[in-house]
């Protein structure tokens, strides 16, 4: 990894991130970030703490209302059709999948790569296929979205988001619907992607994810942030969250209500 | 492909407007009601280039996605609605016939039967009624598609993808509706003018076929099929645009989406008799 870990992937100088709906509205602000290539971020929040807005500014489909953000490298406020290309070598998924409830599943992960690579859906189909293997979606391959349960739409919004081999993937809250064997999937799967799945050429990828649950995600290789009070608090490792005496943290972590508020 | 949705939004969000207090004075009102048909009119026109400009721009993006989209949508605005345009067109040939011979009979002018179904079926009625039944039979499942998907989300999903929703949800509907209206009139049109001529002979007119159809053959000049052809594009193009732009280009909630169709569709009946309008000057003048 530490060959990877030398280019910076996410770089944030005094950023502060819009609202989706109504950009005046300042969700976060003064954020001073940097992620390396490589490394796995856990964003934890409370909802509506602004976790889905600072993700989607993360993956340049908003641009900081303030501050200066290069993403892999570029500039994001120079982000327009000709960048297209840069912003794709980021993957982002929604917190409820967003899958287009008029396209089979099969459909929905082959879109991006047929569009971008104008390929015709008997081209794209062996790409698809591999994929949908992968994630075990090939027997609800040809059905729509609304017919299948969260757990796996939410499996089909991450094969959409991988089809394009991205080299950085943004989550938005994955593990929220989950029931416990697809959690436990899901882990496994997010952990051999930051180590270098063979999907994407066997490099590790750039993960950042959100959640409102910290439990889930205990592990000594990924690194964790706390958004409160629209500020951005780096955290550290496992052992400083699990340490750290703030209030929402402990909440995140589930810690019984009575140590939180003696 | 970010900038076009972002400036739509930006030139064409009334939604704020629209769901503020109504004002208390009869004037206030008025303005209200005028300061919004004025934000609408700057939307439409706003989405109406964008539309044109991605269609230009992107021609030759993406091709072999956006074909076979638009293949979809012309099987869906022209050839799924064949069955009820044949019935159509039987019922209009009907309505205008039986109509004309009973005026014509009584001043003993039936044989210009084949000049009143050109000026009649050609010019006027066939393509505001191709145009009326494409609207209410697709014009408002485009409002509730784009709509539903606008409100869960999925416009935002396809930007994420680095796919233009106005390319990919937009432009093939827009082709197609165009291409659906104009041949769709273009079979009403032929059977309606056949139909009329079996009611005439059922109604024991006395007129040949060869009389009949050379009348209407002598009625047609080229500026017809030319204007013809202007006009249902242009119909096709612009319920198209009034009805993607209502599904499409604001921000809505769920619960504005049967709203929202009822709106559309009235704004695309206004739309058709204004562009009706405009060609009917066209005729005059030329």
């Amino acid at each position: 990894m530490s060959d990877t870990q030398n280019t910076v992937a996410i770089e944030m100088r005094g950023v502060s991130v819009g609202a989706m709906r109504d950009i005046s509205f300042r969700v976060v602000e003064a954020v001073d970030w940097s992620v390396a290539t490589g490394e796995f971020w856990v964003i934890a929040g409370q909802q509506q703490s602004g976790k889905s807005d600072f993700l989607m500014m993360t993956a340049g489909l908003m641009m900081p209302v303030q501050g200066s953000y290069k993403l892999l490298g570029t500039e994001t406020q120079r982000f327009g059709e000709a960048e297209l290309a840069d912003r794709l070598r980021v993957g982002f998924m929604f917190e409820d999948g967003l899958l287009f409830h008029q396209l089979t599943i099969r459909e929905n992960v082959a879109l991006p790569l047929q569009y971008h690579r104008d390929l015709s859906s008997a081209a794209a189909a062996q790409e698809v296929q591999t994929l949908l293997d992968l994630m075990e979606l090939t027997p609800l391959a040809d059905i729509t979205p609304t017919n299948i349960s969260d757990n796996w739409r939410q499996r089909a919004a991450l094969a959409r988001a991988l089809i394009l081999r991205p080299e950085m993937l943004l989550l938005d809250n994955p593990l929220g619907r989950l029931g416990g064997r697809h959690l436990q999937w899901w882990l496994r799967f997010l952990n051999r992607l930051g180590r270098g799945h063979e999907w994407c050429g066997g490099k590790p990828m750039t993960l950042v994810a959100t959640t409102d649950d910290l439990r889930p995600w205990q592990g000594a290789h990924r690194k964790f942030a706390l958004l409160r009070d629209r500020k951005f608090f780096p955290l550290g490792l496992w052992d400083d969250v699990a340490s750290a005496g703030d209030p929402v943290v402990k909440e995140l972590l589930a810690v019984p209500v009575d140590e939180v508020v003696k | 492909m970010r900038g076009n949705l972002a400036k739509t939004f930006t030139l064409t969000d009334t939604q704020l407007f629209r769901r503020a207090a109504l004002p208390k004075s009869y004037t206030d009102l008025l303005g209200h009601k005028l300061f919004l048909f004025l934000l609408t009119v700057q939307g439409l026109v706003a989405f109406a280039l964008i539309t044109l400009g991605v269609t230009l721009r992107k021609s030759g993006v993406a091709p072999n996605v956006i074909r076979p989209r638009i293949r979809q949508e012309i099987a869906r605005a022209g050839v799924a609605l064949l069955p009820m345009f044949l019935f159509v067109a039987l019922a209009l040939g009907f309505l205008v016939i039986g109509q004309t011979v009973s005026a014509l009979a009584r001043v003993g002018a039936t044989s210009y039967l084949g000049s009143t179904m050109v000026i009649v079926v050609v010019r006027e009625l066939g393509p505001l009624l191709a145009a009326m039944l494409v609207l209410a039979r697709v014009g408002t499942a485009h409002v509730i598609e784009l709509g539903t998907a606008r409100a869960l989300g999925e416009v935002e999903a396809l930007e994420a993808l680095g796919v233009d929703p106005v390319h990919y949800l937009i432009v093939p509907r827009v082709v197609g509706m165009a291409v659906g209206v104009f041949a769709l009139t273009v079979y009403l049109i032929i059977g309606a003018l056949g139909s009329g001529y079996l009611w005439a002979f059922l109604q024991d007119v006395p007129l040949t076929p060869g009389d009949y159809f050379k009348q209407i053959a002598e009625a047609l000049g080229w500026l017809d099929f030319a204007l013809l052809a202007l006009k249902t594009l242009a119909f096709g193009f612009f319920i198209a645009i009034v009805t993607c732009y209502h599904g499409l280009a604001q921000p809505l909630r769920l619960e504005d989406v049967s709203r929202v169709a009822v709106r559309a569709v009235t704004q695309g009946v206004i739309v058709c008799v204004l562009v009706d309008a405009l060609f009917i000057l066209l005729y005059l003048f030329t």
